[in-house]
């Protein structure tokens, strides 16, 4: 049972990682769609949404053929709304409050919709958004600078940079887009399109990404205070969290993060996968992990969860994929112990659980039963999560709970001049999320450089 | 099964539903067709003088998503040479004799004219005639179609010139672009006209192509004011059959409802104000004869609910029901309710009340979810909320009257009672 690679042929690779939510073909396709929303006023939708997109508004504007509007109206709330469109989870967000929810009849088809505009105006190229010239007088042109070119440093950047302030982002890797470009299924966004997207929020001009500089590396956090008015962190979570079990450090375990990087950095056929393949977790990554392996030609994929369903942290919609994609999954079993030969897995002997007591989340907790069952695989993938940049953080004093910094309701840490937002400080959630982080953080700058 | 059987001045036709005299009944092609699917009748498309049309006719206003809540066009009358239309007029009675034929026309201004085309008709073997005094583009230009319509003087003699001639049962077709029908309806009544029928197509311009800047239907660079049709005349065309069938002349005579007739239901409506039957075309130009089978189908399952056995039964019904002004009774209220259970919270009735009426409903923040209620102080009773909720039986009026008497305004004022306390 090897881990090997090219398991598929070019054509086979195309097919598996295509467009899993196609767009539509027409402006009289979006119309049809367009046309049956209500146009509700102080929407459920658009309070769903993290970063309150006018939903309505934008909606009606494709109606009304006004296509640059509706982008304007999506990427004013929203620099990444091409992106959110694609990877959202909306069925718990916007189009999950849909109020033909309520008539149980099918929900707009919000983040179609936001698409088909967005992508319009990423491939016309429009201009939506004109730079304030820099301030001028006493203090002259302010300089910020952003760790981490992802969904909040770029949503940072977006709303600095439309106020005239210049922005110097430092990002460890060499493109730009965080877990977006790096940390989500191939067949949700592609990385040309990740590419695209950073390449459409840097034209407003005013931001320079440094490519291949990490923080506690080859910058520090004295060196950018010195030479910068603010410094916005937006660095994310890093680590994937470890099961902490015997034969982790087997051949043939890996983490999500890691796996899908791979896939997201190396190309489909240049990443292994194994015949049977076990992933730990149910949350999103897991999902994006478990499918991704089955469409790289994996034979039999189990999800891994000491839950029940009910509890899983996967949308419907997400274990839908998996269980379309033919992956098992087995509730109420948690991992134990990998076992191997000659240094390679062979077997995952997992713990048989059941709900105990609710814990700190509402959720009812897992309870080891004492049995166990044992499952012959080849490739372990590990998605329990990730786990903050525990030791940078500390290493800088920043104040902090367990590696997420801690911030004030105006996003500043304890260091004068830093402000943080983003899965830093909340631990890791949606890149929705990190986006109305980063423009609550540059309000907050804004608000701190005002003379 | 109610009969919905109809006869209209003595023609008689399986249905009450006629083809009006359009484009989809010039030809025997189209005709037969139309027979076939299960059309009362057609008024052939209107016979005169030869013309020329031209390229393009149509356009249309779409809304909300939909193609064609109204038409507009630009074509003339027949212009298709008039001894092949009247030997087409007779194969298609030949071969349909239960079906109405009625022919449509507009001769030149001369009474000759005039006598020799209805002699030349009534030798077809056409069941009768409908003079077009409606049509508003090209042939006004000429002195004829709304040209006449408009002026009662005019009318009158043509008719009389008409009614001199013709055997068969008339039927004159009124125009709406004039500020009332009445003029001219009561006009072709006395100069003998046997019936009426309306609205003909109201002037308009549909809209501008906004990358040429020229409005449509386009005709090498230019445009023309069209007839307007189809489902955005409806409400007009029932105002104006409604002033028609309560004039003490005019509902001497049946009348043949036209303007925007769709469903069944539109039929129905146009019945309960005095029309003894109904003619479509915009309906039909858009999806085709086959419409015909819900426009009978559900005809006839209404009767049946209603206990309605024929047409008779409810035609004019509603006519009394629509009154002056003045008339209105003053202690009569309603307040809006709104079914929480049936609300699914999209605040339309909230925003509407709000920014453009009364300020009568409550907004309870909720997230995602607002809850809306009432004021049942505040409410006029509008209708607006109910009116914009995209769900059926949620927001309903309930009566709340002032007090149980009836009293008109005009009593109110001879009172001195207190104008509005809102």
């Amino acid at each position: 049972m090897p881990v090997k690679n090219n398991r598929l042929t070019n054509e086979q690779y195309e097919a598996s990682f295509s467009d899993i939510h196609p767009p539509y073909e027409s402006i009289t396709a979006a119309k049809v769609d367009a046309n049956r929303c209500l146009f509700c006023y102080d929407a459920p939708c658009m309070k769903s949404c993290p970063t309150s997109i006018d939903v309505p508004k934008f909606i009606k504007q494709i109606a009304t053929e006004n296509i640059k509007g509706s982008a304007k109206t999506i990427f004013s709330s929203n620099i990444m709304g091409a992106g959110c469109s694609k990877v959202c989870p909306v069925e718990k967000l916007c189009e999950g409050a849909c109020v033909y929810n309520l008539l149980e009849e099918e929900p707009i088809p919000i983040a179609k919709l936001q698409r088909y505009s967005t992508e319009m105006a990423m491939k016309e190229k429009w201009q939506l958004f004109e730079r304030k010239p820099s301030p001028s007088g006493a203090g002259g042109v302010r300089r910020v600078a952003i760790v981490g070119a992802g969904p909040a440093g770029l949503s940072c950047a977006h709303v600095l940079s439309r106020e005239g302030i210049d922005v110097t982002i430092y990002e460890k890797e060499s493109k730009g887009g965080g877990l977006m470009t790096y940390g989500i299924a191939a067949y949700k966004v592609t990385p040309q399109f990740c590419e695209d997207e950073v390449n459409y929020i840097l034209s407003i001009g005013g931001i320079e990404i440094r490519y291949n500089q990490e923080l506690g590396k080859d910058i520090t956090l004295s060196q950018l205070k010195k030479e910068y008015d603010a410094v916005y962190l937006g660095i994310g979570v890093g680590v994937a969290r470890q099961l902490d079990i015997p034969g982790e450090k087997l051949e043939g375990v890996t983490d999500a993060i890691r796996f899908i990087y791979d896939i997201r950095t190396k190309g489909y056929p240049a990443v292994p996968v194994g015949d049977k393949v076990a992933v730990i977790g149910m949350g999103m990554t897991a999902i994006d992990a478990a499918t991704q392996a089955k469409r790289l030609g994996a034979k039999e994929v189990t999800l891994v969860y000491r839950r029940t369903e009910a509890e899983k942290p996967c949308t419907d919609v997400e274990l839908d994929i998996a269980r379309t994609d033919g992956c098992g999954i087995i509730w109420l079993a948690a991992p134990k112990k990998i076992k191997g030969t000659q240094g390679k897995v062979k077997q995952l002997v997992c713990s048989v659980m059941k709900l105990g007591e609710p814990d700190a989340s509402g959720r009812r907790s897992p309870v080891d039963t004492g049995e166990t069952f044992t499952l012959d695989v080849d490739m372990v993938i590990k998605a329990a999560g990730q786990v903050p940049f525990e030791k940078l953080v500390k290493k800088y004093n920043l104040d902090n709970k367990n590696g997420k910094i801690v911030i004030n309701e105006n996003c500043a840490t304890n260091i004068k001049g830093v402000f943080a937002g983003g899965d830093a400080v909340n631990g890791g959630k949606e890149v929705v999320d990190a986006v109305q982080a980063g423009k609550d953080g540059a309000r907050a700058i804004l608000k701190y450089l005002a003379p | 099964m109610a009969d919905i059987s109809s006869t209209f001045l003595g023609i008689s036709s399986p249905n009450p539903y006629w083809l009006a005299s359009a484009p989809p009944t010039d030809k025997k092609y189209n005709v037969l067709r139309a027979f076939e699917a299960g059309w009362g009748g057609v008024v052939w498309k209107t016979l005169g003088s030869q013309v020329k049309n031209v390229s393009s006719r149509y356009s249309a206003v779409d809304f909300g998503g939909q193609r064609v809540m109204g038409f507009n066009n630009i074509e003339l009358i027949s212009d298709r040479p008039l001894d092949i239309n009247l030997q087409e007029i007779a194969e298609c009675v030949r071969l349909f004799p239960d079906r109405a034929m009625i022919v449509s026309l507009m001769a030149d201004n001369d009474k000759k004219s005039w006598h020799e085309l209805i002699k030349k008709v009534e030798d077809t073997g056409a069941h009768g005639l409908e003079l077009n005094f409606g049509c508003p583009h090209g042939m006004t230009e000429r002195g004829m179609g709304a040209a006449v319509g408009q002026d009662p003087e005019i009318a009158c003699m043509v008719v009389e010139w008409v009614m001199e001639a013709a055997t068969l049962p008339v039927i004159t077709k009124l125009t709406p672009n004039v500020h009332s029908v009445v003029p001219t309806g009561r006009s072709v009544v006395k100069a003998g006209t046997n019936g009426l029928s309306l609205i003909n197509t109201i002037q308009s311009v549909t809209g501008i192509d906004l990358d040429t800047l020229v409005p449509n239907p386009y005709v090498a660079g230019k445009s023309v004011f069209g007839g307007y049709c189809g489902p955005a005349v409806k409400p007009i065309a029932l105002k104006m059959l409604t002033t028609i069938a309560q004039d003490e002349l005019t509902k001497k005579v049946p009348i043949s409802g036209i303007g925007g007739i769709s469903t069944w239901k539109d039929a129905v409506e146009f019945m309960l104000l005095g029309a003894s039957n109904v003619q479509v075309c915009t309906a039909a130009m858009k999806h085709g004869f086959r419409i015909i089978e819900d426009l009978c189908e559900g005809l006839n399952n209404w009767m049946d609910e209603k206990g309605f056995a024929t047409l008779d039964d409810f035609i004019g019904k509603s006519v009394p029901t629509i009154t002056h002004w003045e008339d209105l009774d003053i202690n009569y209220h309603h307040i809006a309710k709104i079914n929480q259970d049936k609300c699914i919270h999209c605040g339309l009735c909230y925003i509407a009340c709000e920014d453009t009426s009364h300020q009568s409903i409550n907004l309870t923040y909720g997230k995602p979810y607002n809850t809306y209620t009432i004021k049942e102080q505040e409410c006029v009773g509008c209708n607006l909320c109910q009116l914009v909720c995209p769900v059926d039986d949620c927001i309903t009026m309930e009566e709340h009257r002032v007090a149980p008497e009836y009293l008109n305004w005009v009593e109110w004022q001879k009172r001195g009672l207190p104008l509005n306390d809102h």
